[in-house]
């Protein structure tokens, strides 16, 4: 996903005057080359000074400027929270906080490298929209839509080499639409970023073991969220589950929870987040997806004994 | 450097008037309101003016073509009554400041007219015009910048970080302008921060082009700004009196936030006036 930002990022610039990417001492580093050298003015290393990065972006913007800012996810928000709030989201410029590492990516680095409540914090700031691709295609997509939006966005990305899984994908990407991304009957599995892999292992062993015919859909943009498309998968499917790598509190699985109240949904609804505690482990992103209490086996498993 | 374009004619006898009258506007909108920050205002007044009437620069007709920025939003009233000088902002949003409907409040909000970005929250001022300066001077567009600052504003991190940048990334078209008045919220700067002083030397240190000047002089503060060298962005340390202008509330913390009561209203109108006398 790293990659893939980047070079769809040099397209950008090569299509679009005034397009800058102001880093914090973190930058995609071979795979920015062409941009550097296309475009060495427009690429800007402040330094170890996130809030710097923030208001110079909206400083950018305010001169008519498409401006990213790029760092590891924790620092890009919870260091320059209130940058991000007051500069780019009360002014609803057009800059893109890209959070790289979302979620628990960095997971040999430890809890100060966990993004695992970035989404409900940013999200909670009026007019910020948060997207979170689940794949390279995705990422892609997603950062056209960043440079073209008229207000401030906050991209998440992994960086672990995420593989394309949204190749044969039934519909397109669209900003604020959740997206089938493979047909299906029964069961709905509702995820997004790179933890849809998991989405796509439980889903084959429902249908390979239970004969159980599942959907999955990717939720994006996960603000604005897209409540229509949301009610639609409630009203459609007998099991709905969300998997997010986010925690419990704020996260999507909530939110699909109160529409499905707001509808009186009659499906099976389950939901699987990161718990709402620091956990002290390291290891890969999957043992600490395996720590948070998500496997596949679990979430295959809740499904089976939910329906 | 474009001093050519300067208004070599900067009449500081005209500015001394304009900021007695901005001083009485100033105390008459504070009789229509609970509180609002008077001293901190009465401190900038003489650079705001300034920069607005000698050292922006204005295109054919008279518009305003470089950028002002009150870092220090609490001392929006400063910028509020030389806007309202220039006919940027209306007469009637000043009268009623604070009030339902109204544009004006206490900080600077974004999108009103002569505002260019929400200030209030202290450090953001800095950095945001450094990512302006920074466009201009890629877009190749010949403009300056400027930026007010507090003194107690620069204990905020920010600040320095967009300090330590800003030379390294090649701007020399910023101009910022601290107000040392030496007062924040709880008291004296430099006995809340004794180790700050001198200012100057500090940001000497990180590459900015720096002078010192007696921030109610305007010709002091016009001419120090107009013979910059230009080789690097330029930070105007401006010794200034907290309260300014109004004995009782020079100096005195209480006035960073309160109103003058109408006794003190008519008595600060009196000294005013026996200023202009003199």
């Amino acid at each position: 996903m790293r990659d893939t930002f980047a070079r769809t990022l040099y397209q950008v610039a090569k299509k679009r005057s005034n397009v800058f990417i102001v880093v914090a001492d973190i930058s995609p580093a071979g795979s920015m080359a062409p941009f550097r050298e296309e475009f060495p003015d427009h690429f800007i290393n402040v330094g170890v000074a996130e809030q710097t990065m923030i208001s110079l972006c909206a400083g950018l913007a305010l001169r008519g400027c498409t401006a990213f800012a790029y760092t590891i996810a924790t620092f890009s928000i919870y260091r320059p929270f209130e940058q991000v709030r007051i500069d780019l989201c009360y002014q609803n410029l057009p800059v893109t906080v890209v959070g790289i590492g979302g979620g628990v990516s960095y997971s040999t680095l430890g809890g100060t490298h966990h993004a695992q409540e970035d989404i409900a914090v940013v999200g909670a700031i009026p007019n910020m929209a948060v997207i979170a691709p689940c794949d390279p295609l995705e990422t892609e997509a997603a950062t056209w839509v960043c440079a073209e939006r008229n207000g401030p966005t906050y991209l998440r990305l992994g960086k672990a080499g995420e593989p394309n899984l949204t190749g044969d994908a039934p519909e397109p990407f669209e900003f604020g639409k959740v997206r089938k991304i493979k047909e299906g009957r029964d069961v709905c599995i509702i995820a997004y970023g790179p933890i849809m892999k998991m989405a796509f292992e439980v889903a084959e062993k429902l249908e390979r073991d239970e004969q159980r015919s599942v959907a999955i859909y990717s939720a994006h943009t996960v603000k604005p969220l897209d409540t229509a498309g949301i009610k639609r998968i409630l009203d459609n499917f007998e099991t709905v589950a969300v998997v997010e790598e986010h925690s419990v509190r704020g996260s999507l699985g909530g939110q699909v929870k109160q529409l499905a109240w707001d509808v009186r949904a009659n499906c099976k609804l389950l939901t699987f987040s990161l718990r709402d505690e620091f956990i002290h482990q390291f290891g890969s992103q999957r043992d600490m997806w395996t720590a948070h209490g998500l496997t596949p086996e679990i979430i295959y498993d809740a499904i089976v004994a939910g329906s | 450097m474009k001093e050519d374009t300067l208004a070599k004619t900067f009449d500081a006898a005209a500015s001394k008037r304009r900021c007695r009258k901005f001083r009485r506007r100033i105390l008459d909108i504070s009789q229509t309101v609970s509180a609002l920050h008077a001293a901190g205002a009465f401190s900038c007044l003489e650079i705001v003016d300034s920069i607005y009437f000698g050292l922006m620069q204005r295109d054919d007709e008279g518009r305003l073509t470089d950028t002002f920025l009150l870092s220090k939003g609490h001392g929006s009233l400063a910028q509020y009554v030389v806007l309202e000088e220039l006919g940027i902002l209306p007469r009637e949003e000043l009268d009623n400041f604070c009030k339902p409907g109204c544009i004006l409040g206490t900080h600077p909000d974004f999108g009103i007219p002569g505002i260019e970005a929400a200030t209030g929250s202290l450090g953001h001022g800095l950095p945001i015009t450094v990512g302006m300066a920074l466009a201009d001077k890629v877009q190749g567009i010949d403009r300056t910048v400027y930026v007010v600052l507090s003194d107690g504003e620069l204990q905020e991190g920010s600040v320095w970080e967009a300090m330590m940048i800003a030379p390294t990334l090649g701007i020399k078209n910023l101009v910022a302008v601290v107000d040392l008045n030496d007062f924040q919220s709880l008291g004296r700067t430099s006995e809340t921060h004794p180790n700050f002083y001198p200012v100057l030397d500090k940001v000497s240190a990180f590459g900015w082009e720096t002078v010192e000047v007696d921030g109610h002089d305007q010709q002091a503060i016009f001419d120090a700004v107009s013979s910059r060298l230009g080789g690097a962005p330029m930070m105007v340390i401006a010794r200034t009196v907290k309260g300014k202008g109004v004995s009782y509330m020079e100096n005195v913390p209480i006035w960073h936030y309160r109103s003058p009561s109408p006794e003190e209203y008519q008595q600060a109108l009196l000294e005013l006036a026996g200023e202009e006398e003199a």
